[in-house]
């Protein structure tokens, strides 16, 4: 700041008096030095936004509203495991042709559990739990029922998301 | 006028009928006296039995209705009831299956007949009144349905009930039994679930022992009762060689390992040659169990080392604001794998433990992967600041010589 | 280059009197002396609001102020957008950066005596733009829907709710309700970017220009230092000498938000669960620590009168003797100064003790 203070600075103007070449070259360097860093750190700041305001592929929010899977890719007395948040859920067309979605985690030990055709209950392989398609817990060590998620059938698309309410 | 007499008249009797139906002169000394002859109105009215229409009269006898003489013989008084005649008294309505379908059809009536054959019952019948009897668990006025949580037999309060004389030394050194049982329980995880995690089907005393049929599950039967449960443990051990070795060595399934009251929650180190194994309670270096034993449990410590190396991974990554709830999902898998390997553990066949531990070291070495994908993805962040850092550091170097050069000439 | 500069310089000022225009930018100079380097604060104060509306915008393409894809949309700028997470970061530092950097602009101000007649109205502007950088940091920690803010904002809008006779219509305008819910949410959200800003401008624009009238002010004893000796009297020419050293500073400054950005990232935490109890240990953001531990520590009752009440009705109180300040003055100069610079120091000393006191305490 205080320039005049400064000897580093007075002995450069110095310098830059006695040699006015050298002093033209060193002031073009400096400003090629100044244009290039300008240039690549405006680059560097561009860039990112460039790459920020076009869109990802993925424009699903993941929140807790999921498209499960579509109508026709479940038989009937059959079920899949989705993709609930950051836990599994179970998707269930029972034989009836109906949708129904519960919490996948078994309330035993965590253990993911499945859909039974033969019995048309669900199952968890771990400790032999077994849940009701209402998620009842109906026999085995769980102690607590599977929590029951809305299930939305929009055309193909099935929807799966929180009970609302409470 | 003459309606409105009648009227009076009628409410009159209504009500001193009804006083007259609910008299109780028992209750009007009774609850006067000192203990052990108290009974208050309060207790009685806590009383099922009182509920359903019932009342002193109908196990002592006699007339409560009467004032002058409540405690006549003619009228079937019995006084206090010896403990003896306790099982058989009660039995006289709950054993009677038309009597019970009255007030309750779907109450069992076979108390009596289990009690009979049970340890109790046996030694009753043989003189020993130490024993238990109806009252002694139940209460005596004071009876609640076993569903309600006051119930001395709620599931929640059974240990409690039987730890009176069960826990008691003085009052069991005479029998050939231990007393810390009920010390051992509520040490184990089926209290825990109990007590704490409030399942009310997780087994009590009367789970295993039986409640009226009450004894020892016997250590050539004792599976049979825990495999109502631990079905899956129990299919694998009869499979497996222990099976016939610990029958012809008298040492009874499950508990030889778990132990019969003192159920820990089972870990890791009980497996393999630690000093925390139970395999080693047998089996010694240079047998072939021992060698299973080191084999599943170096097997359980890799699979749950992969698990932990893995968790640790992803949990750095999200932290540092990487997308891996995929993969953290799928460790879960990896978890269940390995919550199945400590079920097939039980077959004691290093072979049958592999199939679920590899399952799960498949999975967690692709969410490992996964981790390391995101952590990349953080270093390339670095590495990007670094570069725009570093031409910030050109541009301000060059901004400040310019400045100088500027401000000289 | 040279040449297309002024060609186009010509031609701004052939259609808007360019030059007219910046004919006083020209001419403006700053006063040079040991005390120099706290000009700077103001600028960079500037400079961090210029980041936050950019990259407020950039978030505002993917941000959704709903309750119930709020905290998603922030997670998906966070996790699934190229570079998102910078943005977004960058957007959380800065903030926090320009809270503390408007507040150490005050100060300076106040212990360099700026704000002495005609700078009055540039004081009040000041502060109240203050009061406003405080309001955005409030309305824009509660967007996410995390569960920190979302208690922080229940206990934070409780406060304001204790005033009498008006309190709990404040209350309810600020929450869109009784409850911390959805509505506050919108409401906030409507405040954070369209509301302030708007006020921010305007009122920007006129301490800028107050600034700009007036010029960069002297402090007292540097002054009488110029006027017994006139030769020591130095001024740098704000164009373009003072302006490429702010220059400098704001590019320092972009570099330390990127370094904090990528190393610290700011936390998401867990979507906030209204009926779930509120976690233990609920502490509204550092810059309203301070006011926090005070109210915490005033006894439940003074005299007749409850004690909370006294405590916001107190923090009123000095806010507007704040605002107030430059009138304050008393015409005894010399005792005037100590007062001031006493009532400054003690509020700088308390503000930082109560801050800290806040920060450990459990």
């Amino acid at each position: 700041m205080a320039t005049k203070h400064c000897p580093m600075v007075a002995a450069a103007a110095r310098e830059a008096a006695q040699q006015p070449t050298k002093d033209r070259g060193r002031r073009q360097f400096l400003q090629v030095v100044l244009g290039g860093g300008i240039l690549a750190s405006l680059a560097s700041f561009i860039y990112p936004v460039l790459r920020y305001v076009l869109p990802p592929p993925a424009a699903d929010l993941g929140n807790d509203s999921v498209l499960a899977g579509t109508a026709s890719e479940l038989k009937a007395n059959s079920a899949k495991i989705f993709k609930f948040g950051s836990r599994p859920g179970l998707l269930i067309k029972t034989a009836s042709g109906e949708f129904k979605a519960m919490s996948a985690t078994c309330t035993h030990l965590s253990c993911t559990v499945q859909y039974r055709s033969d019995v048309q209950q669900v199952w968890c392989a771990c400790h032999n739990g077994m849940y009701d398609l209402a998620g009842r817990n109906i026999s085995g060590p769980p102690p607590r029922p599977l929590e029951l998620y809305d299930v939305h059938v929009k055309g193909e698309e099935i929807y799966v998301n929180r009970k609302q309410g409470a | 006028m003459k309606n409105a007499l009648r009227v009076i008249a009628c409410l009159f009797l209504l009500t001193w009928g009804a006083a007259a139906a609910e008299k109780n002169v028992c209750l009007d000394c009774h609850s006067q006296m000192e203990a052990p002859l108290k009974v208050t109105p309060a207790e009685f009215a806590n009383n099922i039995h009182a509920e359903k229409g019932l009342t002193c009269t109908s196990c002592h006898g006699g007339d409560a209705t009467s004032d002058s003489d409540p405690m006549s013989r003619t009228a079937g008084f019995r006084g206090h009831i010896d403990r003896r005649q306790v099982p058989e008294l009660c039995g006289s309505c709950h054993s009677d299956g038309a009597k019970m379908r009255q007030y309750n059809p779907s109450l069992r009536t076979d108390q009596l007949a289990q009690y009979k054959t049970s340890v109790h019952g046996k030694k009753l019948a043989a003189g020993d009144q130490k024993v238990a009897v109806c009252t002694d668990c139940h209460t005596v006025h004071d009876i609640r349905p076993a569903s309600d949580p006051r119930s001395s037999v709620h599931p929640t309060n059974v240990a409690n009930t039987c730890k009176r004389c069960h826990a008691d030394g003085e009052y069991m050194k005479d029998y050939k039994i231990p007393h810390d049982q009920y010390a051992g329980y509520t040490a184990s995880v089926h209290y825990k679930a109990m007590s704490e995690g409030g399942d009310l089907s997780a087994p009590t005393c009367t789970t295993c022992h039986g409640n009226h049929g009450a004894a020892p599950p016997g250590l050539a039967t004792v599976e049979n009762v825990c495999s109502t449960c631990h079905v899956f443990q129990a299919q694998l051990f009869d499979k497996s060689p222990h099976k016939k070795a610990f029958a012809d060595a008298g040492m009874g399934s499950c508990v030889t390992c778990h132990s019969n009251h003192r159920i820990t929650h089972p870990t890791d180190a009980m497996v393999g040659s630690g000093t925390d194994s139970v395999c080693t309670n047998c089996h010694s270096k240079g047998d072939a169990g021992f060698q299973t034993a080191e084999d599943i449990a170096a097997r359980f410590r890799e699979l749950s080392g992969a698990v932990d190396v893995s968790s640790n991974l992803l949990q750095r990554a999200a932290h540092s604001g990487m997308e891996v709830s995929d993969a953290q999902l799928e460790l879960d898998s990896a978890r269940d794998s390995l919550t199945k390997a400590r079920v097939s553990l039980h077959s004691f066949n290093v072979k049958r433990v592999d199939e679920d531990i590899d399952a799960g070291l498949k999975t967690a070495q692709k969410t490992r992967e996964a981790g390391l994908a995101a952590l990349k993805q953080r270093e390339y962040r670095r590495m990007g600041l670094l570069v725009s850092l570093a031409t910030i550091l050109a541009t301000v170097g060059a901004l400040a010589f310019y400045i100088r050069q500027m401000e000289n000439s | 280059m040279r040449y297309a500069a002024t060609y186009v310089r010509d031609w701004l000022d052939q259609r808007f009197g360019w030059e007219e225009l910046i004919y006083p930018l020209r001419h403006k100079t700053v006063p040079l002396h040991r005390l120099s380097y706290w000009y700077f604060l103001g600028g960079i104060t500037l400079f961090l609001f210029g980041v936050q509306v950019t990259t407020g915008i950039l978030l505002l393409l993917y941000y959704r102020p709903s309750a119930n894809e709020a905290y998603e949309s922030v997670k998906y700028i966070s996790t699934q957008v190229q570079f998102g997470w910078l943005i977004r970061s960058i957007h959380s530092w800065s903030a926090n950066l320009m809270v503390f950097t408007a507040f150490a602009h005050m100060f300076s101000v106040v212990f360099l005596r700026a704000y002495r007649k005609p700078r009055e109205l540039t004081w009040v502007t000041g502060a109240l733009l203050l009061f406003l950088v405080l309001g955005f940091g409030f309305s824009g920690y509660l967007l996410p829907w995390n569960t920190l803010a979302f208690f922080a904002t229940k206990v934070g809008t409780e406060v304001p709710g204790q005033i009498p006779v008006i309190g709990h219509w404040i209350l309810v305008f600020l929450r869109g309700g009784e409850d911390v819910t959805g509505a506050t949410l919108t409401r906030f959200f409507g405040f954070h970017v369209a509301v302030l800003p708007g006020i921010t401008t305007a009122l920007l624009a006129l301490h800028l220009a107050l600034v700009q009238k007036f010029g960069i002010s002297v402090p007292p004893r540097v002054e009488d230092e110029w006027s017994y000796k006139p030769e020591q009297k130095k001024e740098m020419k704000f164009f373009p000498n003072f302006l490429l050293r702010e220059v400098m500073a704001w590019y320092v400054g972009l570099g330390a938000l990127a370094a904090l950005a990528a190393i610290y990232p700011w936390e998401l935490g867990a979507k906030a669960e209204p009926f779930a109890s509120a976690p233990a240990g609920i502490k509204p953001e550092w810059y309203f620590l301070w006011a926090f531990q005070t109210l915490k520590l005033i006894p439940s009752r003074i005299l007749v009168f409850d004690g909370e009440l006294i405590g916001i009705l107190g923090m009123g109180l000095a806010g507007a003797l704040w605002l107030a300040l430059p009138f304050l003055e008393p015409k005894r100069l010399r005792r005037g100064y100590r007062l001031l610079t006493g009532a400054g120091v003690f509020a700088l000393v308390y503000i930082v003790s109560m801050t800290i006191y806040g920060w450990v305490a459990k």
